[in-house]
């Protein structure tokens, strides 16, 4: 009896301590977390050839990757102070909205869906692309009407499982999805001909294309893209001072394109005489305290991750496994759509 | 409840006071259960109220009313009509009839795998024993994942729907499925259902009879035969009746994939392979176990009174065997059932592959990991409740 009386007493207590540090998950102040751990907790998709994925060195190393390098450098004047959480498409939200990564730089496409009910906000978009479709080169198949009644490889819980939904739906074509979330999986159940075709991004294609086949010239792009897929980095919903800094810093690396500041030459833009550019490397201002940061943060994200131009060059330009056109994804005054708001 | 019944008694004498209520071992049994009981529910109550406040402080959507809203995907295979333009709620409902459709087949193979080995594992045949201990050491000692993926990359990689294999004129084996000739759909073949379960339901009745008759009057009919043309001849009877259809829709390689005929799909077989084999191993050692339990005295005993070998298991065996193995058996389907949930890793589309989809599409992950426990939950308990029923028909009956 008195052995049993103090069982139930332990498990009162713990009880009671399980009611103490349950309390209310923190939605404040990020910023002032991130400093205090002293590393940006990125969530990043686990192998997106491009994006992000761990290279031959066991660095991860990707477009993505870069960014989260970049709010790194903008936080600490250090890109390297950055942990990398690699997250499936099922897992990426709820890690995002339970505190989990500080912020998703994971191919999520901006939706009004995801903005709202999922408590997201997002950042203004790096990478512009769309679904794309990836089909054996034998196949035949030269255009996405080509596709009626095929199998169709896609990942759970993405928009471009929606997508192909609609794509089949507004051609009057059938089609069956075989849905995987391995991507491992999900690739190797296209390439052993399981699936007619693999939808994806249109960016993400290539990427697969050359690493996970074993003969990339036995599959083809589809021409074409057949939806909008902005991708951008995410934040919870409710710490604008965190949302401003994401955002801020996406714009700095357009501006810097814009003014043709490198991270060659930001040293000696410093001495320039144009205003924009001394309110970007912060010569002029206080636009970092302003977001919370030190006032050379733009300077730095430029001279240790670079402008937009040369993140993509690293990534996709010519020469990189995974070459793209820029496309989309080019300045606003030379016909494309990135467009970085002002640092006034 | 005892207890409490107990205390109860107690009190309807006339000197109860305070202090012997207080002494009472049964009332501080039940306070303490009383207490116990609230601190749970109070817990309870706390995380639910704490997930709930959390999700509204971050402006994450809560409630159910998503089940209602149009789900905008397609699923690959479907018992019932769903398209992008059904609701999630319909979406849940296709992920769950493809968990129980792959389930009790899972059930099916597991137990005529299961019982084959386990009988074989106690055989006197020396090479077949050691081949089922070998089997069942195999498929038991690898998790049921690796099995699973390991049948899963078996079938992709069998020939493309262009070099497709034909199997004795009736199908084909792709990567695709195994794709097989069916009668073609027929009015009659409703009518031919519904008759052979008016005739698993006569033969059953018959042998209930037989039973009663055997034991009031000590003659013995053997059912056997009656009840096999009852199964059989009552469809048969159908089939002739709505006119002997004969049409067959055979599959036709025709674009992309077959038309006509029926397809089982890879993801499917792999998944279904990979958790009855792993299910089949302990039930084997189940039944071993089971068998072996009967003295073998008794089996002597019956053979050494003339009774034909079959006639022992029959009546002698199987009725003490079937007591050890129906409670463990029981927890091996509800297992087997849960490892179903693996469909994800293969593509299958079950309750929790689905489930996951909505989950994204929503982002309502409480809601829906809410529904797809409440679900398996549900499956479980029912699958317990009809095996503890059965194991009440087997169990000794005291008269």
């Amino acid at each position: 009896m008195n052995k049993d009386f103090k069982l139930k007493t332990a498990l009162c207590a713990i009880g009671l301590a399980t009611l103490g540090s349950a309390g209310f998950a923190d939605s404040g102040d990020t910023l002032a977390s991130v400093k205090e751990r002293g590393e940006v907790l990125c969530g990043v998709h686990p192998a997106r050839h491009g994006f992000a994925a761990p290279n031959s060195k066991g660095h991860w190393d990707g477009f993505e990757v870069d960014y989260c390098h970049a709010i790194a450098a903008a936080v600490f004047g250090d890109a390297d102070k950055v942990r990398f959480v690699a997250l499936s498409s099922q897992q990426r939200f709820p890690a995002i909205q339970s505190g989990e990564v500080d912020v998703l730089v994971r191919n999520v496409t901006a939706t009004l869906g995801r903005d709202t009910a999922l408590g997201l906000n997002f950042a203004p978009p790096i990478f512009y692309t769309g679904t794309g479709f990836l089909v054996h080169a034998d196949s035949g198949v030269k255009t996405v009407e080509d596709l009626d009644g095929a199998t169709i490889c896609v990942a759970p819980g993405s928009t471009t499982e929606r997508n192909v939904a609609q794509i089949f739906a507004t051609r009057g074509m059938d089609y069956t999805p075989v849905v995987i979330e391995n991507n491992k999986q999900l690739v190797d159940a296209y390439v052993t001909g399981r699936c007619d075709a693999l939808t994806k991004d249109k960016a993400a294609l290539p990427g697969v294309r050359a690493y996970d086949t074993e003969n990339p010239a036995e599959h083809v792009l589809l021409p074409g893209i057949f939806s909008k897929e902005p991708l951008a980095a995410a934040v919870r919903q409710g710490d604008d001072q965190w949302y401003d800094l994401v955002k801020w810093v996406t714009y700095a690396t357009f501006n810097a394109e814009e003014l043709g500041v490198t991270s060659e030459n930001a040293g000696d833009m410093k001495s320039s005489d144009n205003v924009d550019i001394q309110s970007l490397l912060g010569v002029t201002g206080d636009y970092g305290s302003k977001l919370g940061v030190s006032e050379d943060w733009a300077y730095n994200v430029i001279t240790q991750v670079g402008n937009y131009a040369e993140i993509y060059a690293r990534h996709f330009g010519p020469g990189s496994p995974v070459e793209l056109d820029r496309d989309l994804n080019t300045l606003w005054v030379d016909g494309g759509l990135l467009y970085g708001f002002p640092i006034k | 409840m005892t207890h409490i019944d107990g205390s109860d008694q107690r009190g309807a004498k006339p000197r109860q006071t305070l202090s012997t209520l207080l002494y009472s071992k049964s009332f501080r049994t039940a306070v303490t259960q009383v207490v116990m009981a609230a601190v749970v529910i109070f817990i309870g109550l706390f995380l639910y109220q704490n997930v709930v406040e959390n999700l509204r402080a971050q402006n994450i959507a809560t409630g159910f009313g998503f089940l209602e809203q149009t789900s905008q995907f397609d699923i690959g295979e479907k018992m019932i009509t769903y398209s992008a333009r059904d609701s999630y709620g319909r979406a849940f409902v296709v992920g769950l009839l493809n968990t129980l459709s792959v389930s009790a087949a899972g059930i099916f193979l597991a137990t005529l795998i299961g019982f084959t080995v386990g009988i074989s594992r106690i055989s006197s045949n020396w090479l077949l024993s050691k081949v089922a201990t070998g089997y069942v050491e195999i498929v038991r000692n690898i998790p049921v994942i690796l099995q699973v993926i390991f049948w899963s990359v078996l079938l992709r990689n069998l020939p493309n729907a262009r070099n497709a294999v034909e199997v004795y004129g009736v199908g084909f084996l792709t990567n695709r499925g195994l794709t097989f000739a069916v009668p073609a759909t027929h009015p009659i073949h409703s009518t031919m259902g519904i008759a052979l379960v008016a005739g698993i339901v006569l033969a059953i009745l018959g042998s209930i009879w037989a039973r009663r008759h055997r034991e009031s009057t000590g003659t013995y009919v053997n059912m056997l035969w009656p009840s096999i043309g009852l199964v059989i001849g009552l469809p048969v009877l159908a089939w002739l009746f709505g006119g002997a259809p004969t049409a067959i829709s055979y599959p036709v390689q025709k674009g992309f994939n077959f038309q006509g005929g029926v397809t089982i799909s890879p993801e499917f077989t792999a998944l279904l392979i990979g958790i009855a084999l792993y299910a089949s191993g302990f039930i084997a050692e189940i039944v071993r176990a089971g068998l072996q339990a009967t003295p073998k005295g008794q089996i002597e005993a019956a053979r050494s009174m003339g009774f034909r070998p079959w006639f022992v298991t029959r009546y002698v065996v199987l009725p003490q065997a079937l007591r050890v193995i129906v409670p463990p058996l029981t927890s091996q389907y509800v297992s087997l059932i849960k490892n179903s949930s693996i469909a994800v890793v293969v593509g299958y589309p079950d309750l929790v592959n689905i489930g996951n989809t909505v989950m994204n599409q929503t982002g309502q992950a409480v809601e829906a990991i809410a529904v797809m426990m409440l679900v398996y939950l549900t499956i479980s308990l029912i699958t317990s409740t009809f095996m503890n029923f059965y194991n009440r028909l087997v169990a000794i009956k005291e008269r």
